[in-house]
């Protein structure tokens, strides 16, 4: 085996790796410190972490065709409020009223493409000005939020469909709902990048954008296509959250993009474009969301989680580069 | 010049694109409300911009240096937790340096990480903004701080004192944006700054030593920083733990607004007042019209998504892009 190989099988599985640690780690620890008896790798407990794991999940297999395509997207928190304000804001529309349940597939649908059109608008922007990703949804992530205010106030926006909340409950073959949308997601999201034209164009413009428009792929249309996946995973995140809460606050989503683009990272994709992968990525979801549920498990409060996380976040990007470190300069952002 | 082309022109207006708005904004609001020019509320716009104002000249330097500094709004809660603590502990005269050199420890981690290290600073960032919250929280035990005996303190001079009928945060921003403004424009400092972040393999190749640099502009900034932090625990004389969330993105827009690209190697700190004061004036604005905060928010979207299309579209001589 070439030593290029090793590098590269230790890279790809190193996430995982860090998942059974995690296991390990919270099994043990927990003996010691939890306060509850039951045992961190009970069933019910991993189920539900699954389930938690989706919201952020969902959003993060589309950021990671984003990143690989060497964009970023930080308005994902925005789009995912704002749809989860159509979505349960819709429910109670008089419009609707004669549809009865009829009415849930409707309101999705609005709310799907509520996410579709935001995420329309920022692909159209960088492609049609060339101002960078990053100013273009750091702009958006105030705009859509402001619109998010302007909507409904600084009020929640509450609508309880109990048929709605009996659908995000339900478990199938022990799975939540929840969890099947991410494992849907994830299983498409894989195919596009991997087994597609539209995935490889995405790694070619990402890796070498120059090279790619020689080969002639069509950057705009590409990257316009990449920011309504994103748009339209963002408000699938609501949707399949919101579901069930049935209640969305004028601030939700805030910092989600930090998750995201934390998860997203854990998973090895690179800032820069090219590189990435969509099953490190799911790695990199359940990895955060472990740590975030180990930690309160052993009793550490949310300072604590905070801090490890962000400290975790620059010691994987420092082994990252010792492992990556053959002479190859860091492009700046 | 008469021999001006229409090219040359629309090149003008582009480049100065982020000053005219401002004008035609400010002309706009005036028109609007008589009260928006009056010396009174321009002083008092100034004022609440100050400790924006104040983060964003430390973060247009790492800005120029080709990076990012995500971290500076939960740096701020840091400083100001530490230093609200420890005025009660150990008297202001002793907490303010020390709060100064934790914040300073925190810039020269950062510095560190991503001068000679290389690490990628948005990410370094990132990782610090949510290291630096758990921090301040651990520190504080989730509490609010509060200073015990607000009469009898004199910290208070720093947000709420005036000198010459100038309150002194204005004069805190100002003059710290002069010695700043002339450290990047007349210091060879300033001007390896620009090298680093224009082209930092051919800055290398001088013999500018690239990590020391990119190490000093987050130590600037974290310095900018604990002076925010200083303005507002002496304006409140008490805080929350999260009393800087999310200013960290307001700061890169004014930073941005300013008209210093992503990209390094240009901005000014002219440029980067300009940009806190739009900033502040349409906030100000906007609520004498009797608009809600948040529409403040859909207008800053608008204008610096105009503000950097402008000008990346004067430099290319083109609106739209080249991207097929």
């Amino acid at each position: 085996m070439e030593a290029g190989n090793l590098s590269k099988i230790l890279k790809n599985s190193a996430i995982w790796g860090f998942i059974v640690l995690e296991l390990i780690f919270f099994s043990i620890a927990g003996e010691f410190l939890s306060l509850s008896d039951k045992a961190f790798m009970d069933v019910d407990n991993m189920l539900l972490l699954l389930k938690q794991s989706a919201p952020i999940g969902i959003i993060a297999m589309g950021m990671t065709i984003i990143m690989v395509n060497g964009n970023i997207d930080l308005s994902v928190g925005a789009i995912f409020a704002l749809s989860a304000v159509i979505l349960l804001d819709s429910l109670s529309w008089s419009v609707f009223a004669g549809l009865g349940d009829w009415v849930i597939p409707v309101s999705w649908t609005l709310a799907l493409l509520t996410g579709v059109a935001l995420g329309a608008i920022n692909g159209l922007i960088v492609w049609k000005t060339g101002v960078d990703a990053f100013i273009v949804t750091l702009g958006s992530m105030l705009g859509f939020r402001g619109l998010v205010f302007m909507y409904n106030g600084e009020n929640p926006t509450s609508s309880l469909n109990w048929t709605l909340v009996d659908f995000a409950e339900a478990q199938f073959l022990g799975f939540h709902t929840a969890t099947w949308f991410l494992a849907v997601v994830t299983l498409i999201i894989w195919y596009i990048m991997t087994r597609t034209v539209h995935g490889r164009n995405a790694y070619a413009i990402g890796d070498n954008r120059e090279a790619a428009v020689n080969a002639g792929i069509k950057v705009g249309p590409h990257m316009l296509i990449n920011f309504m996946i994103i748009g339209f995973l963002s408000a699938l995140s609501a949707v399949v959250f919101y579901s069930e809460s049935g209640s969305v606050n004028p601030n939700d989503g805030q910092l989600y993009e930090l998750w995201v683009i934390t998860a997203v990272v854990l998973g090895g994709t690179k800032l820069t474009g090219g590189s990435g992968s969509i099953v490190s990525t799911l790695g990199g979801v359940l990895a955060i969301q472990l740590l975030r549920k180990g930690l309160g498990h052993i009793g550490a409060d949310t300072s604590t989680v905070n801090l490890v996380i962000g400290l975790i976040l620059i010691a994987v990007l420092f082994l990252d580069r010792q492992l990556n470190a053959k002479g190859k300069e860091e492009l700046k952002i | 010049m008469a021999s001006m082309t229409k090219a040359d022109i629309g090149g003008m207006l582009a480049r100065q694109g982020i000053l005219i708005a401002f004008a035609v904004f400010i002309i706009g609001f005036t028109i609007a409300n008589d009260r928006f020019l009056s010396p009174d509320n321009v002083m008092g716009v100034i004022r609440s911009s100050a400790i924006l104002g104040v983060m964003a000249l430390g973060v247009t330097f790492v800005v120029i240096s080709g990076n990012l500094d995500l971290s500076v709004g939960s740096m701020m809660s840091f400083s100001t937790i530490v230093v609200l603590d420890l005025h009660d502990k150990i008297g202001p005269f002793l907490a303010i340096p020390a709060m100064f050199a934790m914040t300073l420890c925190l810039g020269a981690f950062i510095g560190f990480l991503v001068g000679y290290l290389k690490l990628n600073s948005l990410i370094v960032t990132l990782g610090m903004l949510s290291a630096i919250h758990g921090l301040t929280l651990t520190y504080s035990g989730g509490q609010n701080m509060d200073i015990a005996d607000k009469e009898g303190t004199w910290f208070g001079v720093f947000g709420q004192g005036s000198a010459l009928g100038i309150p002194v945060p204005i004069l805190i921003f100002l003059a710290l944006a002069a010695l700043l403004g002339i450290i990047l424009a007349k210091t060879a400092f300033g001007r390896k700054v620009y090298a680093v972040g224009g082209n930092g393999t051919a800055a290398t190749f001088s013999g500018i030593k690239r990590a020391r640099i990119v190490f000093l502009c987050y130590i600037m900034s974290s310095a900018c920083v604990a002076v925010a932090g200083l303005i507002q625990a002496s304006r409140s004389m008490g805080s929350q733990n999260t009393v800087g969330q999310g200013l960290e993105l307001d700061v890169l827009a004014a930073v941005i607004l300013g008209g210093a690209s992503l990209l390094g190697g240009s901005g000014t700190i002219f440029k980067t007042v300009i940009g806190v004061l739009i900033l502040g004036f349409i906030q100000n604005g906007l609520l004498l019209l009797g608009l809600q905060f948040y529409v403040q928010n859909v207008v800053t979207w608008v204008i610096i998504i105009l503000a950097v299309w402008l000008d990346i579209a004067a430099k290319r001589g083109k609106l739209w892009s080249n991207i097929a």
